[in-house]
């Protein structure tokens, strides 16, 4: 299909004994803001270590931009900018001096504007004030808006930025946030990985979820919202005996319980005793069923809710691992 | 109007191409401005530049060596400060030089693997072909450069500290300062020419590794050992294909006329490490995962 940014089939990379990326079929769509998530380890920058033709894939083919990769690099490479397993720059030169190395490296960047179009990437990344200093004075949110930067030296079809929120503070986050929404608004196709979901689900229109070296899932957000099931939420001190009746009632195993502690509440209904929440997969049963046999088991309900299941519960449910490292 | 040409698409990467060309030099160029920028490439020129200076003072502290003691030429320096540059030379070629260029070629590809930044100059696309050759041309320049203080250092500080005059050159005869000088820029020549051999071995070995410490010391390792095989007469019928073989033999260009046999020769057999070694290193890279 021509009008997919990035495909794969089948594309695999082993080390030595590990799979570390398992036979996946991505395909992102043109101008679409592509979240690919994944816990630490689950094959993320092996996968874009491939994609930019930096690793060969033991099986598999990887097309970009239209063009066979790593077959096409010269091709495909100079219309790509990434950020690759966080930035990397030699220590002893400028931010401004590093970005004008890469951009000299790139047969298609026309030198007469080159210092025109590193000053305007450090700019777009806020880091104009630090062009001069050495690299290895920076930070390390510092080091990150310089490798953006890097990818943006020139226009692109597509970037790929791998965890380009690591080391940022939240307002460098959203910083990033809003730089990925204005190169969608260009029109350029935007892939970008992230173990942690809530920093790029604001602003993806797609999301594939990789899982020890597996892609699990992948559609567009709505899409994928639409795949988790709705779930129940139930306000109650008593969290135990709730817990029990929900076992039986929807025939699945409750969630974990967290209590929460509003003592302003507590104190409100004289009552010592905290509010504990326990949440369920609600599945086919109606609500009304589950509330009926709370209230009949004495289970004291002091909210109920049924929620649709957010993304960041998705993402639990098909990595199982949550947010924890894999192997 | 280059800037235009950013915005052309996947169609037209071809005469993108044709419109900005020049680009390896604009990369040799950003290579060479990157290695000369590095305050370890100064410290190293400087301490090439400490040994001619070393020599002068320790002669004018301790007096005129002897006939026949110490490196050849080292007697003549009170005679003849041009002769400061040749003694430095020859000083320098066994170790101190082998070490700056082991430095050099050894970090080539594994200083920036070290770095991370091998892999944003792929992506960039510097192309791993023409990313080897223009790492080679900089180990190549600092080649020269090594050479050029070492023998331009030594003829100033002859020229301060002892009297300059008219050579007498081993063949017997005698030249003017200006031919002297000729035959010291053609000493230089001989000395870059026959590091361009292991330049080639440290840009193979620098592709092997992500330890730039590693390259190195590897490389430096193999330049002596290749004197060491080169001086045991049992391995005679090895001597001609060492790279180290012919470092020392540029006594030639110190006669009248200069004989240019040793030059030609010495350029072949670097030219065959080059040729073998830079294979290798294209053979390696160009397969070569980049995951640092
Ligand atoms: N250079 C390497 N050598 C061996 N194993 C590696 C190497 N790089 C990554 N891996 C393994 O491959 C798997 C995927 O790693 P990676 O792609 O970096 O994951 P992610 O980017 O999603 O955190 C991990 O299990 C990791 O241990
Ligand atoms: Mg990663």
């Amino acid at each position: 299909m021509p009008d997919l940014a990035i495909e794969t089939h089948g594309l695999t990379k082993r080390f030595r004994s590990q799979l570390a990326v398992d036979g996946i079929d991505l395909a992102v769509p043109h101008g679409s803001v592509f979240g690919f998530l994944g816990p630490n380890g689950s094959g993320k920058t092996t996968t874009i270590r491939m994609l930019l033709g930096l690793v060969a894939a033991n099986a598999g083919d990887a097309r970009v931009l239209g063009a066979d990769m790593p077959r096409h690099v010269d091709v495909v490479l100079p219309r790509v900018g990434a950020l690759v397993e966080g930035p990397a720059f030699s220590p002893y030169l400028s931010g401004e001096a590093n970005l004008r190395r890469f951009d000299a490296a790139d047969r298609h960047a026309p030198r007469g504007t080159r210092n025109a179009r590193v000053a305007e990437a450090l700019d777009r990344v806020g880091l104009s004030h630090a062009a001069r200093k050495k690299v290895h004075a920076y930070s390390l949110g510092m080091k990150q808006r310089l490798g953006i930067a890097n990818a943006l030296l020139m226009r692109r079809e597509l970037l790929v930025l791998d965890e380009p929120t690591n080391g940022l503070d939240p307002q460098g986050t959203r910083e990033v946030r809003a730089l990925i929404r204005s190169f969608a608004d260009d029109g350029t196709t935007v892939f970008v990985s992230s173990h942690l979901l809530a920093e790029v689900e604001q602003v993806c229109t797609h999301v594939g979820v990789m899982s020890a070296g597996r892609l699990v899932a992948q559609g567009t957000l709505d899409e994928f919202r639409d795949e988790g099931e709705a779930r129940v939420l139930v306000r109650t001190p008593d969290a135990a005996l709730a817990r029990e009746v929900l076992a039986r009632v929807l025939e699945a195993r409750a969630g974990a319980d967290h209590p929460v502690s509003r003592p302003s509440a507590a104190d409100a209904a004289g009552d010592d005793d905290p509010d504990g929440s326990v949440t369920a997969r609600l599945g086919a049963t109606p609500p009304e069923v589950v509330v009926a046999a709370l209230v009949e088991a004495g289970v004291r309900v002091r909210g109920f809710e049924t929620v649709h299941a957010d993304l960041e519960q998705r993402f639990v449910e098909l990595t199982g691992e949550g947010f924890d490292v894999v192997q | 109007m280059p800037g235009e040409t950013v915005e052309a698409s996947a169609g037209s990467v071809a005469t993108r191409d044709a419109r900005t060309g020049g680009g390896t030099a604009w990369l040799l160029g950003s290579e060479l401005l990157t290695l000369f920028r590095r305050r370890r490439t100064w410290a190293m020129l400087g301490a090439l530049a400490l040994i001619p200076i070393l020599i002068a003072v320790a002669i004018i502290i301790a007096g005129p060596a002897p006939t026949g003691r110490g490196p050849a030429f080292l007697s003549e320096i009170t005679n003849n400060g041009l002769f400061v540059g040749v003694t430095a030379i020859l000083v320098a070629i066994p170790l101190f030089l082998p070490l700056t260029i082991g430095v050099v070629a050894g970090d080539t590809i594994a200083g920036e693997a070290s770095h991370g930044t091998l892999r944003y100059l792929l992506i960039a696309p510097a192309g791993r072909i023409r990313l080897l050759l223009v790492k080679y041309a900089g180990a190549a320049a600092f080649c020269v450069a090594g050479t050029l203080t070492v023998v331009v250092v030594g003829t100033l500080v002859g020229w301060l500290l002892f009297p300059i005059g008219p050579v007498t050159l081993l063949s017997g005869a005698t030249v003017s300062v200006g031919d002297a000088l000729v035959r010291l820029l053609a000493i230089a020549a001989f000395v870059t020419v026959s590091l361009l051999g292991m330049s080639a071995i440290g840009l193979f070995l620098s592709t092997l590794t992500t330890v730039p410490v590693g390259a190195m010391a590897a490389t430096a390792i193999l330049a002596v050992v290749s004197q060491i095989l080169d001086a045991l007469p049992q391995l005679e019928w090895l001597h001609p294909w060492l790279f180290t073989h012919y470092w020392l033999g540029f006594a030639d260009l110190l006669r009248e006329p200069m004989v240019w046999d040793n030059f030609i020769d010495n350029a072949v057999l670097q030219a065959g490490y080059l040729v073998v070694f830079g294979a290798l290193a294209i053979g390696r890279f160009l397969t070569k995962d980049v995951l640092s």
